[in-house]
């Protein structure tokens, strides 16, 4: 069973006991254990159900490489699934439970699966569900769906807050183990700004745990004044906790904080997303025992052996009373004798190399440890826990020299490189055959903007499993990155490091070597996606021979843990099955995050109410207390109307129509963009911009103007507006100020820079309220200050002047038909003088209104609306507004493409108005009209689409405006517009105008 | 994430703060141009791998557009320079050429 | 201009750093050829202060000049002195290409205050933050969050953002959010 020790535990207190609540039941661990801890302590070796086969599985790590012990965390706002049990820090009333299983986690019904694993080999999905096509929607994918998947998504929203934080550094040092902290130190006293990330709660790595000494001392009292000495550098920073997820181009790097996590809901935001700049990025990330692939590997009780010497020095905690050790290198026995010194038993050692001649080995043996060399597990016994190993000869096909009982296996297959963040960016890697691992290659380094490496392994990382090469290594990268980022460090020898002197490891991929299929079908690669040696060996034989294409086969390395374990086994073993070398298989790609990250975290802040911002114009307080009814207007609000009482959004636009056209309506315009363009080419560089002719706009006078791309398509329309000779204002779409501002610019920087024209976008600089109706002039000339009438104002004129002791600038421009003055005065005044303008407009019947009234009134017009008539594909020539494309200007920007053949096709759908012949149907928006003739493909031939859509109050009939095939020419016919109910809509095509041709209503 | 100087304030922009304006060097082609004249002005680019010239804005910053040569493999920066001019500079084709001994050269 | 109110209306919030809408402020956005001695001399006029070099901001008792870009600077001037200045500035240069004109208010102007100052600047923009990076005199035009904005440091406790007046609001609350209990980065501080 596995217990708490008596003693020990250097990560944890003792004196402070957590209550935590695991899979409904009540645990105590103590401050500072992970749950993993914490559930050993508990004697709860099994930790989770396997992905496919629902195989029982306990912890087999300490780290974030685990694979088995998958938990979900937290309730509802706070749940999240997947968290791995070692990197979970237990706090005061954590609630979490096992996943992937039902009814329990003890009786999982799904373990039949494992059963049934010879009918589930590799590809089996591929090759099961192929075919009949109906079958996979609905039989496999709704069978798949219930039992896939590991963890459940979250239901609530997520409760927690998250930011991002960016830095600037020379050097980021990305862990803090011994060959870190020294590089952090040596770049540091060098001069470089250094931030040091460790991703555990704790600095040093396995130096403590594995006894390594620094100049004669042990590694906890050097880590201990390194911490001190690096503290008093004011240039290097230092943070627990904090991940380096992962590298990107130019030296990016992202850093992963998990701020409260270990203490649970806090004040504060729960993780911060690190977005790093660093000239050098030192990877000191350590190093990943393998797993040795013998049956029965994945057994609750079968672990990786620095995992449990981890478990025994950082908690206190053993993971059984008899452990056997199983390894290939000297490193394992490191455990065996960490379990002899804890009091432990430990049956046997197994080790399949010949010679042992290491000091580790003698240390074990002189302790009286039995070793048994040239030997193999043949396979390990039991179910929810390990019974029993049988020990077989490494050589032979795996008969039982004798069986072994106990209740917990520690492995060692070796360690691999942390090498993620050194690839994630392009750094390639090398084969090294001595130590079986692949390690950085210096010479092939992730490049920076400058054309040089910008990472720099180091220590274990870099492929030094000794202390003292990985601490020397660690002050030669320290030295590297302050020299390369500019620094000149001092001279001086890394400080000394020694631990046993370590025999060769011997590459084991397959325990026993001829181990038969029987026990290569137990022998598992992937824990977390159940990928077994003789899957990888069938994908081989199938013909997959590329390792990217044997990943996604066998999904050998695609679990969450992505391959940390796996991928040098599942590699070796590919490799074998195609009698080819480890190195010419060659790796999968290493992508980011190195271990998975929140989706909290990368939202950042932008959540809840900062989600997207909202520009709000002057009055926008106001409308919202008045019964605004808020749409979205590219990133603005605008009230869609103002709804009085209980009144419906129908009936309020009704009113505000018909109160717009009988007395005056009051409309928030502040949206419409606002370009100031001025100089002596200003009139030249117009009328490149505009279709139309801008260059003999008279001073004082307005000219509705319409912007198309190169291509030739509409992309934008307004009033200008000529200031003064070399000055004109632009209007642009509520949607389009910044975009077109940056037009304007692109043109001037990019292609005319020695015209003379400075631009500048005084948009937000008004608030521009227009003052509509019958009605309009008697509220304007009730606020008094200048003369608006139509002598001294008329129609497509401007002037400035001051209203109601306001500076104001009215325009005489009309986008209703009616009576209209849109008044340009300072935003910060906007408000006085819209409660100006509806206090003076109380007898005048003044309302307010939203923009649904705005279009409804266009429509009748036959005014165009870009984004309603336009839609990227719509040239002007197609909205009739042939009279506002100059013919007599050489160019303007879309001339040309307005002349390519496609453009100037006849057939082209042209604009149209629409009224249905029953007068109260309103078309569907983007409803299509078609002839009654179909195609090959048995669709109807369409002829036109609608563009704009309304009942109109004012004319109590349904009007619409389309797109028609020849609709110009076919004026009086009725054509059928199909509704998705089956019913046809007949409409007749008639004059977009639909009100007021002659244009009296607003020329007054 | 790249990281470009802008050359109009001197300011190493974070690719956040840019927006990316493809092929540099274009030449317009407006009213009275040919087909071929137009059709490769509006659509031809050449997408190369290795060495190109590019045009940015720095939007979030200065507001202004300027030049860079990148190698699109390699992420490499050589130089970022004015947009008003038709040409890269002859100091950076040099540049460019000592680091890139078989690039072809700038072909307008 | 009595009925005249800024973008927040004069708001403000203590959290690790003090935050304050700074209330109407002249802005007067003057682009043209920084070289021409005639821009120069009515820019000296206007503000009291020499032509910024690249990427500076200068004050004097009369008012602050930024550098925006390589032809543009944004004057800072008393509120009730812009009409007045624009005047005097259009007839100072016309003769030349330039354009002069009023900004005010199309813009909010946020003083953030504390020591924490660059640590929470630094939660939202991309610009180097340091003190070497962004040294007082210094203007920085960036991002903060998903919006464009310009900041410099008065002094190391206290900085200055512009930004558009119709996200005013949601700059405020985003310095409001940044500068809440318990998520101080503590990086500069």
């Amino acid at each position: 069973m596995s217990t708490r020790l008596q003693s020990g535990g250097r990560l944890i207190d003792r004196t402070k006991q957590i209550e935590f609540n695991w899979n409904g039941k009540r645990l105590n661990g103590f401050q500072g254990d992970t749950l993993a801890s914490a559930l050993l302590a508990n004697d709860q070796m099994l930790m989770g159900r396997s992905f496919k086969y629902h195989r029982p599985r306990g912890v087999v790590a300490a780290g974030p490489e685990e694979p088995n012990a998958l938990m979900g965390t937290g309730e509802d706002g706070r749940f999240e699934p997947n968290q791995r049990a070692t990197t979970t820090e237990i706090y005061q009333g954590l609630k979490s439970h096992s996943q992937n299983h039902w009814p329990s986690l003890e009786f999982d019904v799904g373990a039949i699966n494992t059963k049934l694993s010879r009918f589930f080999p590799a590809g089996f999905y591929y090759k099961t569900f192929m075919a009949p096509s109906f079958a996979w929607k609905h039989v496999f994918e709704p069978i798949i769906r219930k039992s896939a998947g590991l963890g459940k998504a979250p239901t609530h929203k997520d409760e927690d807050s998250y930011e991002y934080f960016y830095a600037h550094v020379d050097v980021v040092v990305a862990g803090g183990g011994i060959a870190g902290l020294q590089a952090a130190l040596t770049a540091g006293q060098a001069g470089a700004t250094v931030l040091l990330m460790e991703q555990a709660v704790d600095y040093g790595g396995r130096a403590i745990t594995d006894g390594v000494t620094i100049g004669g001392k042990p590694a906890a009292a050097w880590i201990k004044s390194t911490l001190a000495a690096l503290k008093k550098l004011p240039n290097v920073q230092m943070r627990t906790r904090m991940m380096a997820a992962g590298v990107y181009d130019h030296g990016y790097l992202l850093g992963y904080e998990r701020l409260t996590d270990h203490m649970g809901p806090s004040d504060g935001p729960r993780q911060r997303l690190w977005r790093i700049r660093a000239k050098r990025i030192v990877t000191a990330t350590g190093a990943i025992e393998r797993p040795l692939s013998f049956a029965g590997n994945d057994i609750p009780g079968v672990m990786l052996a620095g995992a449990v010497r981890d478990y025994i020095a950082d908690y206190g905690v053993s993971v059984g009373d008899r452990t056997v050790v199983v390894t290939n290198n000297d490193d394992g026995y490191r455990t065996a004798i960490a379990l002899h010194e804890a009091g432990l038993n430990v049956p046997c050692i197994i080790d399949p190399r010949g010679d042992l001649d290491g000091e580790l080995p003698a240390k074990a043996i002189a302790l009286g440890i039995r070793v048994e060399n040239k030997s193999a597990i043949g396979k390990v016994k039991g179910g929810k826990r390990v019974e029993a190993v049988t020990l077989c000869a490494q050589a032979g096909e795996g008969a039982t020299l004798e069986e072994i009982k106990c209740d917990a296996v520690a492995m060692s297959g070796g360690w691999s490189p942390v090498v993620h963040l050194w690839s994630h960016c392009g750094g390639k890697l090398n084969w090294d055959a001595d130590t079986a691992m692949f390690r950085p290659d210096p010479a092939r380094p992730p490049l920076g903007a400058d054309g040089t490496g910008f990472v720099i392994a180091t220590g274990t990382a870099n492929g030094h499993l000794d202390a003292a090469a990985a601490l020397k290594d660690g002050h030669a990268a320290g030295m590297t990155a302050a020299k390369e980022v500019g620094y000149k460090p001092a001279r001086a020898a890394a400080p000394l490091a020694a631990s046993e002197r370590e025999a060769a490891m011997m590459p084991v991929w397959s325990m026993p070597q001829g181990a038969s299929y029987e026990l290569k079908s137990k022998t598992f690669l992937d824990y977390q996606n159940d990928v077994k040696v003789s899957d990888v060996r069938l994908a081989a034989q199938e013909g997959y021979e590329s390792v990217e294409h044997t990943k996604r086969y066998t999904t050998l390395g695609m679990a969450t843990d992505q391959g940390k374990l796996s991928n040098i086994n599942g590699l070796a073993v590919l490799a074998d099955s195609l009698n080819a070398d480890i190195p010419n298989v060659g790796t999968t790609t290493f992508r980011p995050p190195y271990h998975p990250i929140s989706l909290g975290s990368i939202a950042g802040d932008a959540h809840n109410e900062l989600f997207k911002p909202i520009r709000k114009t002057p009055m926008h307080q106001w409308i919202d207390e008045n019964g605004g009814d808020w749409e979205p207007v590219a990133d603005w609000r605008r009230p869609y109307c103002y709804k009085q009482g209980s009144e419906s959004v129908e009936d309020a636009v009704t009113r505000e129509i018909l109160n717009t056209r009988e007395n005056c309506g009051l409309l928030d315009a502040s949206t419409l963009g606002k370009i100031i363009v001025k100089g002596p080419d200003a009139g030249k560089f117009l009328d490149m911009m505009y279709t139309n002719m801008m260059s003999t706009l008279k001073v004082g006078h307005c000219r509705y103007g319409l912007m198309c791309s190169e291509n030739g398509f509409l992309s934008d329309d307004g009033v200008v507006a000529r200031l003064d000779e070399n000055t004109f204002l632009c209007h642009t779409t509520s949607g389009g100020s910044d975009r077109i501002h940056a037009h304007m610019e692109e043109w001037l920087q990019t292609e005319w820079w020695d015209w003379k024209v400075y631009t500048a976008n005084t948009t937000e600089q008004y608030a521009q309220i227009a003052v509509v109706g019958p009605n309009a002039r008697k509220v304007l000339e009730k606020l008094g200050g200048m003369d608006v009438s139509a002598e001294a104002l008329p129609f497509m004129t401007f002037k400035d002047g001051e209203l109601g002791g306001i500076k104001a600038r009215p325009y005489r421009i009309s986008f209703s038909g009616e009576l209209s003055y849109e008044i340009a005065v300072p935003a910060s005044q906007g408000q006085a003088f819209w409660d100006m303008c509806m206090e003076a407009g109380k007898e005048f019947g003044i309302q307010p209104y939203g923009t649904e009234c705005l279009h409804v009134m266009r429509a009748e017009k036959g005014f165009i609306m870009i984004g309603d008539e336009t839609d990227g594909t719509v040239i002007p020539q197609d909205l009739g507004l042939n009279w506002a494309i100059s013919k007599k200007k050489e160019d303007f920007l879309g001339k040309r493409g307005q002349q390519r053949s496609h453009m100037t096709d006849p057939n082209r759908w042209k604009l149209v108005g629409l009224k249905t012949v029953d007068p109260a149907k309103v078309i569907p928006d983007g409803a299509y009209a078609v002839d009654g003739t179909m195609r090959e493909n048995g669709m109807h031939n369409m002829i036109g689409r609608v563009t704009s859509t309304y009942f109109s109050p004012t004319l109590n009939h349904s009007i619409a405006m389309g797109l028609v095939l020849n609709g110009p020419d076919r004026m009086g016919e009725v054509i059928d517009f199909p509704t998705i109910g089956g019913e046809s809509i007949k409409a007749e095509i008639c004059d977009p105008v639909f009100l007021d041709k002659e244009g009296a209503r607003q020329n007054v | 994430m790249l990281l470009l100087n802008c050359p109009c304030c001197g300011i190493d922009a974070d690719e956040t703060e840019l927006e990316a304006g493809g092929e540099a060097h274009i030449t317009r082609h407006g009213a009275g141009a040919s087909d071929d004249d137009f059709e490769t002005y509006m659509f031809m680019r050449k997408n190369p791998k290795g060495v190109h010239f590019e045009r940015w804005r720095h939007a979030y910053g200065c507001g202004k557009w300027f030049h860079a040569a990148r190698c699109t493999m390699t992420l490499e920066v050589f130089g970022t320079y004015s947009a008003q001019t038709l040409e890269p500079p002859k100091a950076l084709i040099n540049k460019i050429k000592k680091k890139r001994p078989d690039w072809e050269g700038f072909v307008k | 201009m009595s009925n005249a109110v800024s973008a927040m209306n004069g708001a403000s919030f203590k959290g690790s750093v003090t935050i304050k809408d700074t209330g109407l402020q002249g802005m007067i956005t003057l682009r043209g050829d920084f070289k021409s001695a005639v821009v120069a001399k009515a820019l000296k006029t206007a503000t009291g202060t020499a032509m910024p070099e690249t990427g500076q901001i200068l004050h004097s008792a009369k008012g602050s000049a930024a550098w925006m870009s390589p032809d543009e600077l944004l004057l800072l001037v008393d509120y009730t002195k812009v009409d007045a200045i624009i005047a005097k500035l259009d007839k100072a240069l016309s003769g030349e290409h330039a354009l002069v004109i009023n900004v005010s208010d199309a813009r909010a102007m946020f003083e953030i205050k504390g020591a924490a100052t660059r640590d929470i600047l630094a939660k939202g923009s991309p610009a180097d933050m340091s003190k070497e990076g962004l040294p007082v005199g210094v203007m920085r035009r960036s991002r903060l969050g998903q919006l464009a904005v310009a900041f410099w440091m008065d002094d190391e406790k206290t900085a200055h953002m512009v930004c558009f007046r119709s996200v005013g609001e949601h700059v405020f609350m985003w310095l409001k959010n940044a500068s809440e209990k318990g998520s101080l980065p503590k990086y500069y501080t």
